[in-house]
């Protein structure tokens, strides 16, 4: 971000605070900033809700007998895998290089993909051997956490494809580049959602 | 002439009316015209508060009208300083005023949150009367465990003695609450909140849900009557002699839905029952086939 | 193929609703016929549906919260009445199950749709030119978020001639208004509708904050920025941090009553407490988001007024912060009786208590603005003052009810009606119309007629105290909230007093109707061509009267707070410095319909998830898609005022500030 504001050629014994309106691109960065952090604090009140429902299994099955840890170790591996691939993206749209582009940004949508073909997987075993979100508030409170998580990354994929299709369209305009430097954003933090949903959901099983 | 007269007269009159109604009111009835010690303590919480309080608020209104009216632009004889517009001294006293008033008010608030918390048993030489009390769709069931009695829609407690609440719902929350004896606690259905009252003086108080429950919410009263021991004894006999078992069968028709429903009692009565509502394992949904 | 829609849901067998539907369809249909007849589509389209304009858009939220307000006015007049007629064995005249959507409308329509809209529209149209900038951050996005908010308000609406509204009081605890006691589309509608306009209110949230933060005049640090860009940069932030814990709380709901989950049900292991707790992290913080902007305004008010700058401006800003802050910590005091324990209670009754010591600096810090002051009382003066000597009224109640003894025979009652009317009229709406009256002339170019603005605050203050101070009385005499109908014969004089008191606001609403046609009728006469028809402090005063779409030919440039002021006086330099370049060509975004159509498709979505129609909500969701896509490959996005009309602009408007 420093690189914005030397570019903008402003007089540096003025504090920032005082030097007028910012550019486009980082009023669009901060506001999408924002925007996630309004998405975290809906993660977080789901986070809280799985955290007071985990034991009421209503004596369904319980976190431990349901997660299998080798199953979602390899999703995880998938989603931050992706996460560094949509960064070599992010550099080659800095760099307006569109094969390089185009390449990153298949691998992200592929692995994004392969994390929720598992993530769907594991929900329809789930509900297959009877332990679906109606069984229990656990199970409520898993597949509305969980499942909330999944809607955001299929959301993130279909707007991958939609900025693709920009680039193809319209080039690297700045409007474009500011929307894939809001992707990135919006990528980067699904995997800290995801962190948490690991860690607190899977490893936290009991 | 006469016509004119007599308008004034008559508003006089009925804002007379209306002020002694008031008065009159408040001081008879509710939350200022307590019969128990919780009630007691907590109107001296509200009167202590309000006085305290009072001692700013009424200062602040005045001097709101008198600055407005003397700084109005008409009033030559007014100081204009346009640009006075900080003094570390009166920043100093317009924090430290509110931060005093709030440390004294907040101290009374921590103390009396203790003393007067709803599960903390009243003191007394004599051990508390137990009752259970289940909030049904829209009417009030009272257990009396240990003497093995239940009745609906009217409660009956020796004065004098202290009254211990285990509360649940069997449908949605309710509030259950006495004005004139205290504090209200929810009944929540799948759990059980405490409340513990004393009724000093005999008589009938009035008992209300105070949580909003749906279409027949605003008929969900009771009477609480207070009597001497020797006449709580003789009722508990009369209601037990009076007959009628209150088992999971007859609990199941208990909650069928009712607007305004009458008193009833229980000579009998299965003394799992408010356990089993509480925990969830009766059904708490009425059912035309469950109930007979 | 309709879901559960069927002739059943048009209430045919209850006149109130069915007279009512049927005068508002007409109604509405005499005013699109007029719009027809006149020709104004063209005009109303163009200037205002699609417009992006922050000034245009605010005005329409404020439209909206005045029209709401007669809405929610209607359903506050019918629950008097019926309490003041339902004493003893008598009925009354509104069975349970109407009475009951009465009130829950009336709550949720008079926060959600009233208040909300008033408060954000100030901010819309107020904010920008304050900063001294062209426009919001995000001017599409804060068309959209407009008709979102819109949208809520039809859905609300509808549920008046189709269907029927929640009967579980404004918000909705379950188990209540879990599927199992609450098996109607009432709840849909209550959770759609503000579901839908939830997400419009978080957008403007993330649009304004971003506004205040990176978008200010040249020298317009943090401490230059007045009071109401800090109140409305408080509740701003209140807004993205406390709406999505909303949104996830009635998702989850939602997802009970559609997907038979079991977040809050009776059984297999459901918690309804924890929608309690839910709501209220959203919904004390609601409270503030309403009442900061408020404070803003009065500050705003009493300094213009008093000709003086704002005291203790620092303690001002950081008793808002303050309150911003605190806001998150004290959600539990709307149900101490809940039984979570002397500590939990007393922790949450302490902090509750510690919001009022800001809250009380504020009040201290306009006293002595008035100190020393040259007051001049128009309009908006009456609402402060009004509000002063209300406010701590409210404000003493509500400490009281956070003692938690206290509360336990205080909850619930008619006592905690009257402490949150108390404060939310006598802080939210006299805040909001002291807002209306001042801006008016910046917005429209005209001033406000003065003796019925007069007539309405009186209406409105004695009518206040009217309806409320008996609701304390019967508070304490234990009269509970919600109830439909009472035995105690003797609180039936006090009822009819408040019945009294909700007429004469009445009147002052029909008064606040009346000024508009008088003072429009009257504009040739009223019109303000300076531009600072109040002689005032901040930058918004220092471009004509209204505005040109680009707010400021040269941004203000700023060095000091109150700069326009100190220019006036002629102790600052001028705001309008000199052009360093010739004028314009300028950049102002284009209008686009994409926000109404949005809204439009929101609405489609809306209603068929609330009747259970698959293909219609699918119809309605790729329609909103559709709608987006093209505003993403929308490349003409700007629209360019040549140098000419800024010069021709300017030559008719210019004036010299200083």
């Amino acid at each position: 971000m420093s690189a914005t504001i030397v570019s903008l050629d402003l007089d540096p014994e003025v504090p920032l605070s005082q030097q007028g309106p910012a550019p486009a691109r980082v009023v669009a960065g901060f506001g999408f900033w924002l925007f996630l952090l309004s998405d975290i604090i809906l993660f977080a009140a789901l986070f809280a809700t799985y955290a007071v429902l985990s034991s009421a299994t209503a004596g369904g099955p319980t976190g431990t007998e349901l997660f299998d840890k080798r199953h979602v170790f390899m999703e995880t591996l998938c989603l931050l895998a992706s996460s560094v691939t949509c960064g070599f993206g992010s550099l080659a749209v800095a760099r307006t290089d569109a094969r390089a582009m185009y390449l990153a940004m298949i691998a992200t949508f592929v692995l994004g993909a392969a994390f929720l073909w598992m993530e769907v997987t594991e929900f329809a075993g789930m509900v297959s051997m009877g332990a679906g979100p109606s069984h229990s508030a656990f199970l409520s409170a898993f597949f509305a956490l969980v499942g909330t998580h999944g809607l955001h990354v299929t959301l993130g994929l279909a707007w991958l494809v939609v900025m693709l299709l920009q680039v193809a369209t319209l080039g690297f305009q700045p409007m474009v580049a500011r929307r894939f430097f809001c992707f990135g954003l919006f990528w980067h933090a699904l995997d800290i959602v995801w962190i948490g949903v690991f860690s607190i959901v899977y490893l936290g099983a009991h | 002439m006469a016509v004119n007269t007599q308008k004034p007269r008559r508003t006089v009159g009925t804002l007379a009316f209306i002020a002694s109604c008031v008065m009159l009111a408040s001081c008879q009835e509710g939350v200022l015209d307590p019969h128990g010690p919780v009630g007691l303590s907590e109107r001296v919480i509200l009167f202590d508060a309000t006085a305290i309080m009072l001692a700013v608020v009424i200062p602040v209104i005045v001097l709101t009208l008198a600055f407005a009216w003397w700084f109005r632009a008409g009033n030559r004889r007014a100081q204009y300083t346009p640009d006075w517009a900080y003094s570390g001294r009166i920043e100093l006293i317009i924090w430290a005023i509110p931060a005093l008033l709030i440390a004294f008010l907040g101290g009374m608030a921590w103390i009396s949150s203790h003393d007067l918390d709803p599960p903390k048993p009243l003191v007394a030489k004599v051990p508390p009367v137990e009752i259970e009390v289940v909030s049904l769709d829209w009417r009030w069931l009272f257990i009396y465990p240990a003497q093995g009695i239940a009745t609906v829609n009217q409660l009956t407690v020796p004065a004098g003695i202290p009254i211990h609440f285990r509360l649940t719902s069997s449908s949605v929350m309710n509030s259950f609450f006495i004005p004139q004896l205290g504090s209200q606690i929810y009944t929540m259905p799948g759990m059980t909140t405490q409340l513990n009252l004393q009724a000093d003086d005999t008589g009938t108080y009035k008992g209300l849900s105070a949580q909003f429950s749906g279409d027949g919410f605003s008929d969900m009263r009771f009477a609480l009557v207070a009597t001497s021991p020797g006449q709580f004894q003789q009722w508990l006999g009369e209601t037990r002699a009076r007959g009628g078992t209150l088992d999971k069968v007859a609990f199941a028709d208990l909650l069928r839905p009712s607007h305004a429903a009458e008193s009833l009692s229980y000579g009998q009565v299965d003394p799992e029952l408010f356990n089993s509502v509480a925990t969830g394992k009766v059904a708490t949904r009425w059912s035309p086939e469950e109930a007979r | 193929m309709l879901g559960r829609l069927s002739w059943d849901a048009i209430p045919f067998d209850q006149p109130i609703p069915l007279v009512t539907s049927i005068v508002m369809v007409c109604g509405i249909f005499a005013i699109l016929a007029l719009i027809t007849v006149k020709g104004w589509w063209p005009y109303l389209w163009n200037e205002w549906i699609t417009s992006v304009d922050h000034k245009r858009i605010g005005v329409m939220y404020m439209v909206l919260a005045l029209v709401m307000l007669i809405r929610g006015f209607a359903d506050a007049i019918m629950m008097r009445s019926q309490l003041a007629l339902a004493a003893g064995h008598a009925a009354g005249f509104l069975p349970p199950e109407h009475y009951d959507q009465i009130f829950s409308a009336h709550g949720t329509i008079m926060i959600f749709f009233m208040a909300m809209p008033f408060v954000i529209g100030l901010m819309n149209f107020a904010v920008p030119l304050q900063l001294g900038v062209r426009d919001v951050a995000f001017p599409v996005l804060n068309s959209v978020s407009f008709w979102l908010t819109a949208s809520g308000v039809l859905l609300v609406n509808l549920s008046l001639f189709i269907g029927e509204f929640a009967r579980t009081g404004w918000l909705a605890y379950p188990p209540l208004s879990e599927l199992s006691y609450s098996p109607g589309v009432g709840v849909d509608y209550y959770l759609w509708s503000l579901q839908i306009s939830g997400v419009g209110t978080l957008l403007s949230g993330i649009n304004l904050t971003t506004t205040i933060l990176k978008m200010r005049a040249p020298g317009m640090g943090y401490r230059r920025m007045p009071v109401f860009c800090w109140t409305a940069l408080a509740s701003n932030l209140l807004i993205v941090a406390a709406f999505p814990v909303l949104t996830a709380t009635f998702g989850m709901l939602l997802l009970d009553r559609y997907c038979d989950f079991h977040f809050f049900t009776n059984d297999l292991g459901g918690n309804p407490m924890m929608y309690v707790n839910l709501i209220w992290i959203w919904g004390h913080p609601e409270v503030y988001i309403l009442i900061l902007p408020a404070f803003g305004v009065f500050s705003e008010v009493i300094a213009t007024f008093s000709g003086k700058a704002l005291f203790g401006y620092r303690s001002m800003v950081m008793a808002t912060m303050v309150i911003c802050v605190l806001a998150f910590m004290v959600w539990l005091h709307h149900f101490f009786t809940m039984g979570a324990g002397a500590d939990v209670n007393a922790f949450f009754g302490v902090m509750t208590m510690i919001i009022a010591i800001p809250t009380g600096v504020k009040v201290f810090n306009w006293l002595f603005t008035l100190y020393g002051g040259r007051v001049r009382f128009a309009v908006p003066v009456y609402w402060t003052i009004g509000f002063m000597v209300t406010f701590v009224i409210g404000g003493m109640t509500g400490v009281l009810m956070a003692i938690p003894p206290a509360d336990f025979v205080l909850h619930n009652s008619l006592f905690l009606i009257a402490h949150f009317h108390n404060v939310i009229i006598g802080g939210v709406v006299f805040g909001v119309m002291a807002g209306y009256t001042y801006w008016f002339p910046k917005a429209f170019g005209f001033k406000l007629n003065e003796p019925i603005g007069k007539a309405i605050f009186w209406c409105w203050f004695l009518g206040f105290y009217l309806a409320f101070m008996p609701l304390y009385a019967l508070g304490l005499m234990g009269a509970t909230r919600r109830m439909q109908h009472y035995p105690d014969v003797h609180w039936q004089p006090l009822m009819l007093v408040a019945l009294g008191g909700a007429v004469l606001i009445f009147c002052g609403i029909v008064l606040t109707g009346l000024q508009l046609v008088v003072s429009i009728r009257a504009r040739a006469r009223n019109r303000d061509l300076t531009g600072d028809p109040w002689n005032g402090r901040t930058l918004e005063w220092s471009t004509p009267s209204p505005p040109p779409a680009w707010n400021f030919t040269h941004l203000p440039q700023v060095d000091r707070a109150d700069a326009f002021w100190a220019a006036k006086q002629g102790t600052g330099p001028a705001v309008r410095s000199k052009p360093e370049r010739p004028l314009g060509p300028l950049h102002v975004p284009r209008n686009t319909a994409t926000g109404v159509f949005v809204a439009f498709f929101a609405v489609i979505l809306g209603f068929a998830l609330i009747w259970r129609i698959e293909w219609l909500a699918t119809v309605g969701l790729i329609g909103a898609v559709a709608v987006a896509l093209r505003q993403a490959w929308q490349k003409d996005r700007e629209m360019v005022i040549t140098a000419d009309e800024v010069s021709e602009f300017e030559r008719l408007n210019v004036r010299e500030t200083a």
